[in-house]
């Protein structure tokens, strides 16, 4: 019951479960919702929403449910095939899309006489379900404000989304969140467990446990002190074509301080590459300046290091450098600094927030490499994961 | 099953109600959130007041760990026991201590259980206590045995919202966002607690209390607890609500912070 539903809450974005499914029924079962609408609308929300900040699309969700009178409708395979064109989804950015004229009473309409009309695929057409198209139904076409048939979001206007791929985000490769990313850096930790000289600690609760085992004779156990002691450094490529990813680098700047407890943590910025200053302000401000160099000689080669950066910039900035210099990497270039560090700090990896790059060109060339010479991951669930492995690894 | 409603003393809104109901007759954890101050900590008592339950509270502090919920094994007291030649050293159950959780599992009496402010504890103790608050039961292992719920008790747990909680806790817990209350439910709630209030001050303190609640930049708005201290402190001094003759009285009751205090002078004349 209500599975169509179930799966519009799930299609926009609201994580849910068929175990909360059933558990609603059940309640349902129990005549929880005393047989009303909102009685049905509480119940629900209690049981399947576990966030105030969800309240809101949980309520939009829900309303869009119950004003429609027709249920989701069936499409055929046929149907879903011809409308998929994820190669069209280019050229569907090009330019602003026309405002459509027409009431929505009139699209729904028009959309259910054409579902059982429809006999062949029509891309780019004004009359059937299509893609490219100028109608007001289908995907990737140049109307805003009407029926999403299949496909992916191209402007996001469409006020009713039809047919979608439901197993989209299966795969645990999801943009991190604040909690996971927590998660994730508490695996980061190297626990001192040998003796060191003397042993001037005594552990309380194992000194009794061991007494009391032996029957009250007295057994001293010496404290085994376990602490962190690792040392993180972050460098965060800030500003620029990181723009795009500023939430979700605050997000990992505040987990790391929430969930370290590193022996010492440092955050510096910079902006493409590290020239002579890093700053400590994310603007990249000249008066947060520190100087590269008086890092390197503070922060012992026991460091982790980690990069977040995107890794793209021209090709220029990171590669030219003096003419003549012996060996591939030119004097005084962008890379140069790099591998400075690299050098010094056996612990690097790279995390870096957009997908890897699947072609090569012009833009990419930057990411290809610095791939060569540094351990790259994406700043995903898994990503994250292997990179902390990587940094906690012996070498 | 009887229904939970709005008693003498407490005064809630239909869905709160509902969505406890809805946890009792589930049998599941009812997670509530809310601003600090409206009533998350109090719903507990009530429930328990309306059914007659006994209510057990297990505070959590930044150092609880979920085993100590459970139970406690009091080793020290073993070794006393046992250098005095106390009689009964040899069987562990006298030494071991059952926890707030233990203890509510194993009541003979259903009973309310509080695990207030579950956010403050470690990121992972919300994990730890998944299978008990499952199952309703757990093992001791130094005795062997096993203390399941003879009546499964009715969970309530409070967050402040200061740690996101995991995600396989959220979905066994029924959750309820408590919305501050607004002008008519306010008027019940300070009605509840003070009836023989004048009606006139009343009306002209709910006035004063929303503007002040819908100032801008405020960094810690007052809630219910607030307003129902100011209330007491205006019934009992006899002061006049009249912005036009004298300052707002006991501000201070209402906002508790320096910077507040400034916004709130500023944005009321003769505050």
């Amino acid at each position: 019951m209500f599975l169509s539903l179930f799966y519009l809450l799930r299609a926009n974005g609201l994580s849910i479960s068929p175990n909360e499914w059933i558990t609603l029924h059940e309640g349902l079962r129990m005549g929880l919702h005393a047989s009303t609408l909102t009685g049905f609308y509480r119940l629900c929300k209690a049981i399947v929403i576990h966030s105030e900040t969800n309240y809101d699309k949980f309520d939009q969700v829900f309303l869009e449910y119950f004003n429609r009178k027709d249920e989701q409708p069936e499409l055929s395979k046929e149907l879903l095939f011809w409308l998929n064109h994820p190669e069209l989804s280019e050229n569907g950015r090009e330019g602003p899309p026309e405002s459509t004229a027409i009431s929505r009473d009139l699209i729904d309409r028009l959309f259910t006489k054409r579902l059982q009309d429809q006999k062949d695929e029509h891309n780019g057409g004004k009359r059937w379900i299509g893609t490219s198209g100028y109608t007001t139904y289908g995907n990737q076409g140049k109307k805003s404000g009407g029926i999403r048939v299949g496909g992916e979001a191209v402007h996001g206007s469409a006020y009713r989304i039809v047919g979608e791929r439901r197993y989209r985000d299966w795969h645990g490769d999801n943009a991190l969140d604040a909690r996971q990313f927590q998660v994730a850096f508490r695996r980061l930790r190297q626990l001192t467990a040998e003796f060191r000289g003397l042993n001037d600690e005594m552990d309380v609760e194992a000194t009794v446990r061991k007494t009391c085992e032996s029957g009250g004779i007295l057994k001293i156990e010496p404290a085994r002190p376990r602490k962190n002691t690792i040392k993180v450094v972050l460098f965060i490529d800030s500003g620029g074509s990181m723009e795009t990813y500023q939430s979700l680098c605050s997000m990992l700047f505040q987990s790391v301080q929430k969930a370290g407890n590193f022996k010492e943590l440092k955050i510096y910025y910079f902006h493409n590459v590290l020239r002579k200053n890093v700053y400590l302000d994310p603007t990249c401000d000249w008066r947060s300046g520190i100087s590269l160099d008086s890092i390197l000689n503070q922060l012992a080669p026991e460091y982790r290091v980690i990069f977040v950066g995107d890794a793209i910039m021209t090709p220029e900035e990171l590669l030219s450098g003096k003419r003549g210099a012996a060996g591939p990497v030119p004097d005084g270039c962008g890379l140069q600094n790099f591998l400075r560090l690299k050098k010094k700090y056996s612990h690097i990896i790279w995390l870096h927030p957009q997908p890897r790059p699947l072609e090569h060109n012009y833009f990419t060339k930057t990411f290809e490499v610095l791939d060569s010479y540094f351990d790259m991951y994406p700043l995903t669930v898994d990503g994250l994961t292997c990179g902390i492995k990587k940094l906690v690894a012996n070498q | 099953m009887e229904q939970f409603q709005s008693g003498k003393d407490y005064v809630a809104g239909d869905d709160l109600l509902q969505a406890v109901n809805i946890a009792m007759a589930l049998q599941k954890p009812l997670l509530i959130k809310g601003e600090p101050g409206t009533g998350k900590t109090v719903l507990a008592q009530a429930i328990a007041d309306f059914f007659g339950k006994e209510l057990l509270v297990w505070n959590i502090k930044s150092t609880t760990k979920a085993e100590s919920g459970l139970y406690v094994y009091d080793v020290v007291q073993r070794l006393y026991d046992s250098q005095l030649g106390v009689n009964g050293v040899d069987q562990i159950e006298r030494y071991v201590r059952l926890g707030t959780l233990g203890q509510a599992f194993s009541s003979e009496q259903q009973v309310v259980l509080l695990i207030d402010e579950i956010d403050k504890a470690d990121l992972e103790f919300p994990n730890d206590l998944l299978w008990e608050l499952d199952r309703m039961e757990f093992h001791i292992s130094e005795t062997g045995k096993t203390v399941a719920a003879k009546h499964r008790p009715v969970v309530i747990i409070t967050s402040n919202a200061e740690k996101e909680l995991p995600d396989a806790f959220l979905r066994r817990c029924v959750f309820h966002y408590i919305e501050f209350p607004d002008r008519d439910l306010m008027e019940q709630i300070i009605r509840a607690h003070y009836p023989e209030l004048d009606n006139q001050l009343l009306q002209q303190a709910l006035k004063i209390f929303y503007q002040i609640r819908n100032l801008n930049g405020l960094q810690k708005k007052p809630g219910t607890s607030e307003v129902l201290d100011w209330i007491c402190a205006l019934q009992i001094s006899g002061a006049e609500l009249d912005l036009k003759k004298n300052p707002l009285p006991f501000t201070g009751v209402l906002l508790k912070k320096n910077e507040d205090l400034n916004t709130l002078a500023k944005n009321f004349q003769g505050a």
